[in-house]
């Protein structure tokens, strides 16, 4: 990131430097609470579950420690252009990440509480949907570290597949329930796991927004690609 | 990065030009201080001129009421257009464009006369009131425009080099006003005040330009982002950039934009 340097005054770039090293550490953090939460479900590991929840505050703390900076370098510095993107970019995608790190706590707070039900039910296109959300966040913060807009772009692309799978996935939950109602517990867990995977998704999506602002100095194009939510009868959608 | 193929058309072409500069250049003696420069200015709007010290925008601004020409040893070629009309053309009073392009410095210089013969002098001088009656009017009317007559309206005898700085400066904004400017030209009006008087000014700017075309030559971007709808980018004697100040500060298209609003080079 070349770009960051060579103010003139040299301190400008330290506290640019701090805001960016913020953003990447906070990304690494909220990449491994996902993956915490999804291996966590994927093997049933409560032990794992309850290290993800624990390790969310870290993020906030990040969050905390981010925002004052940044308030900081806007009221000394006035930064203008690419230096302003940058500062204001950071400051979206760090509350990107710590809504990212809330729903990988979530979930694994629903995989115990899967755990207690004893029913070992799963849903086939959790995983895959789970690993699909997991390579769309790194892309977003590889996107953001390489400075990137097409990655940006084609990440805000992937989104919809996404969507796609919840659907599906939403509809195949459902039958389990109507089949075998001593399931409804578990399914319902289940669901609500999808849903915080589905939220982890539209976050990756927002960074991969704001890095493409960064970037470019343009805002994305055209309304966001987003697949048909099941939950929703299609005239609520708006 | 992105891709700046498109070719950026640093004249700012807008519809509706007050002014309209084209190849102008400047010489100080030997010394080539503009290059070739091409602007347009809308009217009613207010258009800053940045860059870093040296850069030719001050030089510029003093070409378009021919203040050069005053300048032993400056040259300057070119066209200048003032709603259409040449002001370089024999047929111009230089008196009388100066009337419509008015000027207001970086430091405040009021006249050593009263507040009241301050605002009077140019009316006077140029004939715009039959009687007292009409110049009480254009005395209290221009300082109102300059939003100082509530704090002088009682002592208009006194010296006007008795007000504060920033008070000063809103003098010599209603002074230039007084005799009915089409354009106000402003070569860094806030520099030398205090942060509240600074406002004030600002204050002022955002209200005449519903009536005035204003150019502003500042060194503060915050300034100029403020104030002004569009701005031009100088640099060694050259337009590097120009479009809507939004634009340009939030995202510039030409590195050396770039570098300069966010102090990179200087």
């Amino acid at each position: 990131m070349a770009t960051i340097n060579e103010h003139i005054v040299k301190s400008f770039d330290d506290q640019l430097n701090r805001i960016n090293d913020l953003v990447v550490r906070m990304g690494g953090l909220a990449e491994a609470q996902v993956a915490g939460a999804l291996d966590a479900m994927v093997k049933r590991d409560c032990e794992l579950a309850a290290r993800v929840i624990e390790g969310d505050d870290q993020i906030d703390d990040l969050e905390h420690e981010l925002e004052q900076v940044s308030v900081l370098l806007l009221a000394l510095r006035q930064p203008m252009a690419n230096d302003l993107r940058r500062v204001v970019a950071a400051l979206k995608i760090s509350s990107d990440l710590e809504r990212i790190g809330d729903y990988a706590a979530n979930a694994a707070k629903r995989v115990i509480a899967l755990e207690a039900t004893e029913r070992h039910r799963s849903a086939s296109s959790l995983s895959r949907m789970a690993q699909q959300v997991r390579v769309l966040l790194r892309d977003a913060l590889d996107a953001y570290v390489t400075s990137d807009a097409e990655r940006a772009l084609e990440v805000w692309r992937r989104d919809v597949k996404i969507d796609e799978l919840y659907g599906s996935l939403f509809e195949e939950l459902l039958e389990q329930m109507k089949a075998d109602p001593g399931d409804i517990a578990a399914c319902t867990h289940l669901l609500f796991i999808a849903k915080n995977i589905e939220r982890i998704g539209d976050h990756a999506t927002n960074i991969a927004e704001s890095v493409h602002y960064l970037v470019t100095g343009r805002y994305m194009e055209g309304a966001r690609p987003r697949g048909v939510d099941p939950n929703m009868p299609a005239a609520a959608e708006a | 990065m992105v891709a700046l193929e498109q070719a950026i058309d640093t004249s700012g072409s807008i519809s509706g030009a007050k002014v309209i500069g084209r190849d102008v250049n400047v010489y100080y003696g030997d010394a080539h201080a503009l290059k070739g420069v091409d602007l347009n200015i809308g009217e009613c709007e207010v258009t800053s001129l940045i860059g870093p010290s040296g850069c030719g925008k001050s030089t510029f601004l003093r070409c378009l009421n021919r203040m050069n020409d005053v300048i032993d040893g400056c040259r300057v070629t070119g066209r200048i257009e003032l709603d259409g009309i040449d002001i370089h053309s024999k047929n111009v009073d230089v008196v009388h464009l100066r009337a419509r392009v008015g000027m207001v410095f970086q430091k405040p210089n009021p006249f050593p006369k009263s507040i009241y013969d301050n605002i009077a002098y140019g009316p006077r001088i140029h004939g715009l009131a039959q009687n007292k009656t009409q110049l009480d009017e254009i005395v209290q009317a221009s300082l109102e425009r300059a939003g100082l007559w509530k704090e002088v309206q009682d002592r208009l005898e006194q010296p006007g080099t008795g007000l504060s700085g920033g008070q000063q400066q809103r003098l010599c904004i209603a002074r230039a006003i007084a005799v009915n400017p089409e354009v106000i030209l402003m070569d860094e009006p806030c520099s030398a005040l205090d942060p509240i008087a600074t406002a004030r000014v600002e204050e002022l700017i955002d209200e005449l330009r519903t009536r005035y075309t204003i150019v502003i030559v500042t060194h503060s971007m915050q300034q100029a982002a403020r104030v002004s709808q569009r701005t031009a980018f100088f640099h060694l004697g050259e337009i590097v950039e120009c479009g809507d100040t939004e634009e340009l500060f939030t995202n510039p298209k030409d590195e050396r934009t770039q570098g300069y609003i966010t102090g990179r080079f200087g």
